[in-house]
């Protein structure tokens, strides 16, 4: 009895603890996002993202969805960063600070950012307001191997070819120089 | 879950430490140096030599097909950790389809080495 009362304590514990870091690094994470659209300089809001998606990836952590957040550190905050780095580096885009990005575009941009949080905002909510996601215990990795090594096999072969695709067409566009 | 997350927590008060202990010392060092800079101290320093140009230059085309080829590979890797943890379960089926997934896309850095991509000229 008193073992169970513990234990629900415990858990109860454990919700507030989980809560306060959500919290923490949602602020962080809205903070990073305000300022890489902010932001003067491209390479400060390409920086600005990578805290964005690592917070993202720690946000996974906390849900107990271990593989999750790898794959967003590893190709999010890894591979996709880096091609927009190499996209500032290769284009002849001013690296310092541009003082031509502000007036009429911040507001065309405000109002477009908005329209799209409502959007998703409202199909989120709309979708999953009432539906109840509980997670008692970590996900591990070797269940999604699971998944994909027995239902998904056929996919998972697929998604070779996929990338194979994408690597060729990608070097035949930047080969045309 | 709650065990779990302890883990992490070790992980978070590691990073935390890091961040702190970088910030004590550099603002340690702030506080203690002397400040007198001269346009010969701001200067940047490239090997020696007085600099040319902006810090900030194009680089070269050439460098985005090693982008593309690493993001990739990352792709790939991502597939790979999952089945390194029931590499064993799985046995020769589990090798077998890794093999043909990895050859799958050999066959595009197969095409970038033969296209020339990979030479630096």
């Amino acid at each position: 009895m008193t073992g169970a009362l513990a234990a629900a304590a415990a858990d109860g514990d454990l919700l507030v603890a989980q809560n306060v870091f959500f919290v923490a690094i949602a602020a962080v994470m809205v903070f990073s996002a305000f300022r890489c659209v902010t932001t003067r300089n491209v390479v400060h809001a390409a920086l600005w993202l990578v805290l964005v998606l690592a917070g993202a990836a720690a946000q996974f952590i906390l849900l107990g969805s271990e593989f999750v957040a790898v794959t967003q550190v590893l190709v999010y905050v890894g591979a996709i960063v880096v091609l927009f780095l190499f996209g500032i580096m290769l284009t002849r885009a001013s690296m310092g600070d541009d003082e031509t990005a502000s007036g009429e575009k911040r507001v065309m941009a405000a109002v477009v950012a908005v329209l799209l949080g409502l959007v998703t905002g409202g199909a989120l909510i709309e979708s999953f307001s009432d539906t109840r996601l509980v997670i008692n215990e970590p996900q591990p990795t070797s269940l999604v191997s699971d998944a994909i090594f027995s239902q998904y096999i056929i996919a998972f072969e697929a998604v070779s070819v996929l990338l194979l695709a994408a690597l060729i067409g990608a070097i035949v566009v930047a080969r045309k120089d | 879950m709650s065990e779990f997350l302890r883990t992490y927590l070790t992980v978070g008060i590691f990073g935390a430490l890091g961040v702190v202990l970088v910030g004590a010392f550099l603002g340690l060092g702030r506080l203690l140096r002397p400040s007198r800079p001269t346009p010969a101290k701001t200067e940047n320093y490239e090997s020696g030599v007085d600099p040319i140009g902006d810090g900030w230059s194009q680089a070269n085309i050439r460098y985005y097909v090693f982008a593309l080829l690493f993001v990739m590979f990352d792709v790939e890797a991502v597939f790979i950790f999952p089945w390194a943890t029931r590499l064993e379960a799985y046995g020769m089926f589990g090798l077998v389809e890794m093999a043909i997934f990895i050859f799958i896309l050999l066959l595009g850095l197969l095409y970038a080495w033969r296209k020339g991509m990979l030479r630096w000229v």
